[in-house]
């Protein structure tokens, strides 16, 4: 378990590569959207200018705003920045992978969504109230479906480390399953919401009554509001390479491949990154969003999805 | 040398009940000579002394019988009963929760000290606190069944008291009564399990329950009564009304100790009388339980996120991991009676740890709790408010108790509730298609559980210490004591260690799982970088260590990397709220508007809620109105249902007690002639 240096190599390779490559990801579909609604759209670049350009402003904080919503955007960030660290992006032996697998990774990502909520409350407005305890109640939902297709994933591949289901999935041993299919439909509806967009939640508006992730972070500004929209994009390229790693991992590097392998893998990762951003784009704007109380309703469905694929895993290991 | 320190434990961890045991009486003789200041020293100060002696001894035996694998001797006192005397021992299992009892109690003593001289009749709690102690150590160290039920119900009866401490409030009043009837009807659901145990020849030592398992159908009887017996002292559903009366009644550090402690030795009795007496179990016995552990830890969550009361609130949550707990001992119960002995150890030891989770960040909880009562005043949620400004390290110490109870990595409730989650998912080997169907069902429930309680902890902690102030006690609240603060942050601190070096607590339990399911979980001390790892590496594994380690060197080196380059330049200014300047406080979420959406959501399948909305006619400028009813209906139609049935059954037996004496002397035939006839038909 003593990592050696190549390994470090990769391992920080693929920790810096998602932290550069999330905010392009968010301007893609950005960018995809505009053109389908006929828009020019800003430039793919634009979100690190908007990043920089909020990094050099002061922040301006609240007046009893407490050391805890300093605190937040940072804990944030990095609670994120660990969990899409230890997701397999273009190559599958991860040097720390052994010290969290797939239950952890929903775990950290609940953390930061629990340190988030709280910063919304700690002004004492509403806005930051109705946020958090809109943000809390579909959590509450998500979480579970997220579990339950992690159980689904761990049952399949025998592990709940992330590196071996991807190594497993990759196999081709797997093939189709019944379970497979309902836990991805769950994982992408889980994906949805908990990235905050449409038909859950809308990135981009600012009309008080449809927010929630928006709403929360309302108090916000300068670094502080630069680091939340960027641990908000690592957590949409995680989801992204998440579902890519388990439901599409071809073209993976396997632990010790060469140099070849790697650049494969990395360029298969684009293009999956790619593909998943178009995609997402084109169903963002082919779906209205949703009353917040239809949320549930959304959300309770991918939970039986996960529910049922579990049952049926343990029903029989081969559905 | 190893063989005279186990012999030596067993005593000396006597005389730790026998030394609380003489502080009460101290306590009660000397009474009010003593004066209110030197007596809380010597209760408090006493009751830590020993507990931290008691929490040592239980180390020492789980240490050495680790390592060296001998079943203790009973060790027999002349007391009790003439000429049989009570059996004691220390095993495994009874050193592990005789350690949480030290280290709980240890904290409440500490805490005792501080939040002690707030008491207005100091008296009404200083003895019975170290004889509550006593109780609760006895319990776990008794080896026949009379010792055990005589402990047990001096345990509930010094509780009682304590709850009963602040006996002018009618509420409290009403919460002793309901605690004293289930308490006394657990207890006899106890004797029962015992006595059935004992079988005929009246066998009533453990040793001697060992030697005689009993047969299908009375062990599973005794399931069924250990069930409503320890399920009623632990908070199971149906069973737990009265837990959310009784602990906030009490002063704050004994809701600590009922809540933290006293439910856990609810689960040692469940473990001693399911696993360790009742011989080989069956493989169904796993399903009452995983389905009443997973039905007690949904319910009792919602019920505390609908609370508006933070010592409620607590109690409530308390019922949430209980059923945690038991769902591990179901699951370990399926594993173990399916010949899985490592997964049963691994089911067993998920449950052990969470015991000792519950009772670290709970009792933390409820110092915070009590810290915030001292402060203000008040325990409403809705008027507090922005206390972490006003007291910065009661609400450190609370919000790290909180990331802990909401499962979060890199803390403790994580490390169990990960290790229960690899459990469940070693469950489709089980053959039977009743646990087949049971265990995923119920691992939602407790993935859905888990969520709730993030909720919950969100919404407590947020309206109390964040946000601004709702009323003037909370704008003027002042940090308690050092005493209090130190009990707090104590641990605090041992729930991130036990957080990030999970692989010895699992060592340290290890000697109760091999005692009872006959293996334990393989050794974690030695593995590289401290990483747990259940079954195998490639399965799965876990290291709070590094998960804090990358954690903390990303949030702070992200940090200095923001401040170095772009600037830390700060400034305060009136909060945005989009424009709306200076809002009262008033506008705020309160703590029922931060439930409403989980209360509509999810509340309507266990409670009866009715929101209705009184709006003024037009042209009228009086405001608007929300009400909000909401009503158990375990409490209103199954207990206040019992109640009314038994008082309907009471009326009608007092007809009797007017009859005329012809009526009676028929009455006597007839029940002469049924008895006859009963006697025939027996015969």
């Amino acid at each position: 378990m003593i990592p050696n240096l190549a390994d470090l190599a990769v391992q920080g390779a693929q920790m810096a590569l998602v932290l550069a490559a999330a905010p392009l990801v968010t301007g893609l579909v950005r960018k995809v959207k505009a053109r389908l609604m006929r828009r020019r759209g800003p430039p793919l670049l634009q979100i690190y200018r908007d990043l920089a350009r909020l990094l050099r402003k002061e922040a301006v904080v609240a007046d009893n705003a407490s050391w805890l919503f300093r605190a937040v955007p940072f804990l944030v960030f990095a609670a994120t920045w660990v969990a899409a660290a230890l997701v397999p992006t273009f190559a599958t032996g991860l040097t720390f992978s052994w010290s969290a697998d797939l239950i952890a990774i929903v775990a950290l990502l609940g953390s930061a969504r629990f340190f988030l909520a709280l910063a919304g409350m700690d002004v004492g407005t509403s806005f930051g109230g109705i946020g958090a305890s809109r943000e809390v109640m579909i959590a509450t939902i998500a979480e579970p479906a997220f579990i339950m297709t992690v159980f689904t994933l761990a049952l399949v591949a025998g592990s709940t480390q992330l590196s071996t289901v991807a190594a497993a999935m990759a196999t081709g041993e797997v093939g189709l399953r019944v379970s497979l299919g309902l836990a991805l439909i769950a994982l992408v509806m889980v994906a949805v919401a908990e990235n905050g967009r449409v038909p859950v939640d809308n990135p981009a508006t600012h009309l008080e009554l449809t927010m929630v992730h928006e709403a929360m972070v309302l108090e916000y500004s300068g670094r502080h509001l630069a680091m939340i929209e960027l641990a908000a994009s690592l957590k949409l390229t995680l989801y992204l390479s998440l579902v890519a790693c388990v439901f599409v991992p071809w073209g993976l590097a396997g632990p010790g491949s060469g140099a070849l392998a790697h650049l494969i893998g990395l360029a298969a990762w684009a293009g999956k990154l790619a593909v998943a951003a178009v995609l997402l784009g084109l169903f963002e704007t082919s779906v209205a969003k949703m009353r917040v109380f239809r949320v549930p309703d959304f959300l309770g469905a991918a939970l039986m999805l996960g529910l049922l694929a579990t049952l049926l895993l343990f029903v029989s290991r081969s559905l | 040398m190893s063989a005279t320190v186990a012999a030596l434990l067993c005593p000396a961890a006597l005389l730790c009940p026998a030394a609380l045991l003489a502080i009460a009486a101290l306590t009660v003789v000397a009474n009010r000579g003593l004066g209110a200041d030197r007596a809380r020293w010597l209760v408090y100060g006493g009751a830590m002394l020993v507990c931290i002696a008691a929490f040592g001894v239980a180390l020492v035996a789980l240490i050495s019988s680790a390592r060296a694998d001998g079943q203790a001797a009973d060790m027999v006192l002349p007391l009790g009963l003439p000429g049989i005397g009570a059996r004691f021992a220390l095993d495994g299992l009874s050193a592990v929760f005789l350690a949480v009892v030290g280290l709980g109690g240890a904290a409440a003593s500490l805490y005792g000290l501080g939040y002690g001289r707030h008491e207005h009749e100091p008296f009404r709690v200083l003895p019975f606190y170290p004889a509550f102690l006593a109780g609760m150590m006895l319990v776990p160290l008794a080896a026949d069944a009379f010792t055990f039920l005589v402990s047990w119900e001096f345990m509930s009866l010094a509780s009682w008291a304590l709850v009963l401490a602040h006996h002018r409030v009618p509420e409290n009043r009403r919460a002793a009564t309901v605690y004293i009837v289930m308490a006394a009807g657990g207890t006899f659901a106890l004797l029962f399990a015992f006595a059935l145990l004992a079988g005929p020849a009246g066998g009533f030592a453990f040793a001697a329950m060992r030697a005689v398992p009993p047969d299908a159908v009375t062990a599973g009887v005794v399931l069924a009564l250990a069930l409503v017996g320890a399920g009623s002292k632990a908070g199971l559903v149906p069973l737990h009304v009265w837990l959310p009366l009784a602990h906030p009644a009490a002063p704050s550090h004994v809701s600590a100790l009922m809540s933290g402690v006293m439910t856990k030795i609810a689960v040692y009795g469940f473990l001693r009388l399911v696993f360790d007496l009742a011989g080989p179990p069956a493989w169904w016995w796993g399903v009452p339980v995983l389905v009443a552990g997973g039905v007690t830890a949904a319910v009792g969550v919602l019920t505390a996120l609908m609370q508006t009361d933070i010592k409620r609130l607590l109690a409530c949550s308390t019922i949430e991991n209980i059923g945690l707990i038991f769902a591990g001992l179901g699951l370990a119960l399926a594993f173990a009676a399916n010949g899985m002995a490592a997964a049963a150890a691994l089911a067993l030891t998920a449950a052990l740890f969470h015991v000792v989770n519950h009772a670290l960040f709970k009792s933390a909880l409820f110092f915070g709790a009590g810290a915030v009562l001292t402060a203000t005043g008040t325990r409403e949620l809705d008027r507090l408010g922005g206390l972490i400004h006003r007291m910065p390290v009661t609400a450190l110490a609370v919000l790290v108790a909180c990331v802990a109870i909401s499962a979060l990595p890199p803390l403790n409730g994580f490390a169990s509730e990960w290790l229960l989650f690899q459990a469940i998912l070693l469950s489709p080997e089980l053959p039977q298609w009743g646990l087949k169907l049971a265990v995923p069902a119920v691992g939602a429930l407790l993935a859905l559980s888990v969520a709730l309680a993030a909720a919950c902890f969100v919404r407590f902690y947020g309206i109390a210490f964040l946000g601004r102030p709702r009323s003037d006690e909370a704008a003027t609240a002042r940090e308690v004591d050092r005493f209090s603060l130190s009990a707090m942050l104590g641990l605090a601190g041992l729930c991130v260690l036990a957080g990030v070096l999970p692989g010895l607590v699992i060592d340290l339990l290890a000697p109760a799982a091999a005692g009872l399911v006959g293996a334990a979980m393989p050794p974690q001390g030695g593995l590289a970088w401290l990483s747990i790892v259940p079954i195998a590496e490639s399965r799965s594994s876990y290291n709070g260590l590094l998960v804090l380690v990358f954690i903390a060197v990303s949030a702070l080196g992200t940090a200095v990397v923001v401040h170095r380059l772009a600037g830390s330049a700060v400034r305060r200014a009136p909060a945005w709220d989009c424009g709306f300047p200076n809002a009262d406080p008033a506008t705020q979420y309160t703590a029922s508007s931060f439930a409403q959406p989980i209360r509509r959501v999810f509340a309507g399948a266990i409670f009866m809620v009715r929101e209705s909305v009184e709006m003024p006619p037009p042209g009228d400028l009086s405001p608007a109105r929300f009400r909000l009813d909401l009503s158990d209906p375990i409490w209103e139609r199954g207990y206040l249902g019992l109640a009314g049935l038994v008082g309907r059954m009471a009326d009608f037996a007092n007809r009797l007690q007017t009859l005329t004496i012809r009526q009676y002397l028929s009455l006597v035939f007839l029940s002469l002639v049924a008895l006859l006839v009963v006697l025939a038909v027996w015969r």
